[in-house]
């Protein structure tokens, strides 16, 4: 067994030039990637952005919307809905929930990580990308006390440095890399 | 399963003896979320001592409860459901000669006036009444008064619009200071009334039941049961509109219901 085989779950955070980043790291996956990642990237309420279809057409991993009490599968990536928070439950299935805006956003990345730490515990790795508030901090804190691993993007590089620099302010980030290199750690992940 | 987790088991199992609340079948990291809020406002430090706490003190317990029953909503929230309901449903209530409505788990009401609105502008509000019921009678009196913030009419009358409304939003509403108050023509055939998914029973026959953003609070087996309790609550080839991720999925009355539109989860009794 290698080092990584410990990990279950996979969980990613962004705001502010998100979609570039998520394409960085998702598009080298291969099709029988063995994790699920789990995505909270902030959006409008509008329900026709596109985001899974246009994160799809490039990517061969497989990538859907998260859906209510979805049993959660190895090899997909799920992203939380518009206008709801997205949480992880006991039994491996995925909840959404309309309770009010965490950290100004719904969907919320505290929410997603706090819960996913929750069930996890230290078979989590919790990754934040760029993004322009500190959603995730507090999430991250969480994943990391659960001996979870935690990731952020080198705010020098970040198209929105604020997310990420909230996060390792936590002093709860693991690592601290350019997306190049978080893309290389998942497809270690992969053998 | 963590330990906490065996404990807001436990404690949700002494709420219902002791209080005939029943939040055991709700979905667990949301009811847990909301609960380790509540310990973390009220300075409490464990589960076992926020137990010993709600369970002897019931305004302790009435708190937790507002806690648990998330209450977020707004005026024509979706509108593109509510232009399908226009659409596809209300239109096709006319050929009732008296309509029911039972809008369930309405919140603090901002959902009721929204249906309200459409009636009325279908000409169909004077020969209906609507029935809407919450567990949280906090919430329910608020829903009764019909007073809400003026800060939230600017993205309500946005709402309305896309909602396919016909008039002007301010026609509908008297502004007073920050809060509007709602035409009495609205609020004229309302019955209010709490009632808890849960555990009470059909109380009525609905052409018409709205249920949205309840069912994705609770686990497979209740929203299975809530679901039967509207299919007895409706007449044959009455409607069922939920929430926008909500859906049929875990219930076995799936197959006696037809689409009306799927993607705004508008749903027909047709068996
Ligand atoms: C997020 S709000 C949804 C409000 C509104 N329907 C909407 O979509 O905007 C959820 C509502 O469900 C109510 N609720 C929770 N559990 C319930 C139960 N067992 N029976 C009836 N209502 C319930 C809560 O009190 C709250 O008002």
């Amino acid at each position: 067994m290698t080092k990584n085989a410990k990990y279950e779950a996979i969980v990613v955070g962004t705001s502010a030039g998100g979609l570039n980043a998520l394409f960085v790291l998702l598009e080298t996956l291969p099709a029988n990637f063995p994790l699920p990642i789990i995505i909270v990237q902030h959006r409008s309420k509008d329900k026709n952005d596109l985001l899974e279809e246009v994160l799809q057409n490039k990517c061969k991993v497989k990538i859907k919307q998260a859906d209510e009490k979805e049993k959660i599968e190895k090899g997909v990536v799920y992203i939380a809905p518009p206008d709801y928070h997205v949480l992880i439950e006991n039994d491996l299935t995925l909840s959404l929930s309309a309770d009010e805006y965490v950290q100004f956003s719904r969907p919320s990345i505290d929410v997603l990580f706090e819960s996913a730490a929750g069930v996890y515990k230290d078979k989590l790795i919790g990754i934040i990308l760029t993004g322009a508030n500190s959603d995730g901090a507090s999430g991250i804190r969480l994943i990391k006390a659960n001996d979870g691993l935690t990731i952020a993007q080198k705010p020098e590089e970040a198209f929105s440095p604020v997310m990420p620099s909230a996060a390792i302010k936590t002093n709860a980030v693991t690592h601290i890399w350019p997306l190049s290199k978080i893309r290389d750690f998942l497809l270690t992940l992969n053998n | 399963m963590s330990s906490d987790s065996k404990k807001i088991r436990e404690l949700l199992e002494s709420i219902r003896l002791v209080y005939g609340y029943d939040f055991t079948d709700y979905a667990e990291a949301s009811i847990s979320r909301r609960i380790q809020h509540f310990i973390s406002t009220r300075k409490i430090e464990t589960i076992d001592e926020l137990a010993k706490i709600v369970l002897k003190d019931e305004k302790a317990f009435e708190e937790l409860v507002q806690e648990i029953s998330v209450t977020v909503t707004e005026l024509f929230r979706d509108p593109s459901f509510y232009k399908s309901l226009r659409e596809n449903v209300v239109k096709r209530l006319a050929t009732y000669p008296f309509i029911k409505v039972w809008i369930a788990g309405c919140a603090t009401g901002e959902e009721i006036y929204s249906v309200a609105i459409l009636l009325k502008e279908e000409e169909l509000l004077n020969r209906s009444v609507i029935y809407a019921t919450d567990i949280n009678q906090k919430s329910l009196k608020i829903a009764k008064e019909g007073l809400y913030n003026i800060e939230n009419m600017k993205s309500y009358t946005h709402n309305y619009q896309h909602a396919g409304g016909k008039r002007s939003f301010s026609e509908y509403y008297i502004a007073k200071y920050n809060t509007v108050l709602f035409d009495k023509s609205l609020r004229q055939n309302i019955v209010f009334s709490p009632h808890n998914l849960a555990v009470d029973k059909s109380f009525n026959e609905f052409q018409l039941v709205i249920c949205r953003n309840v069912l994705i609070y609770f686990n497979q087996q209740l929203q299975n049961r809530a679901i039967n309790l509207f299919y007895d609550s409706l007449c044959p080839f009455g409607f069922l509109g939920l929430g926008s991720k909500e859906s049929l999925l875990f219930s076995d009355k799936q197959k006696q219901f037809e689409d009306v539109d799927k993607k705004e989860k508008i749903y027909m009794k047709s068996k």
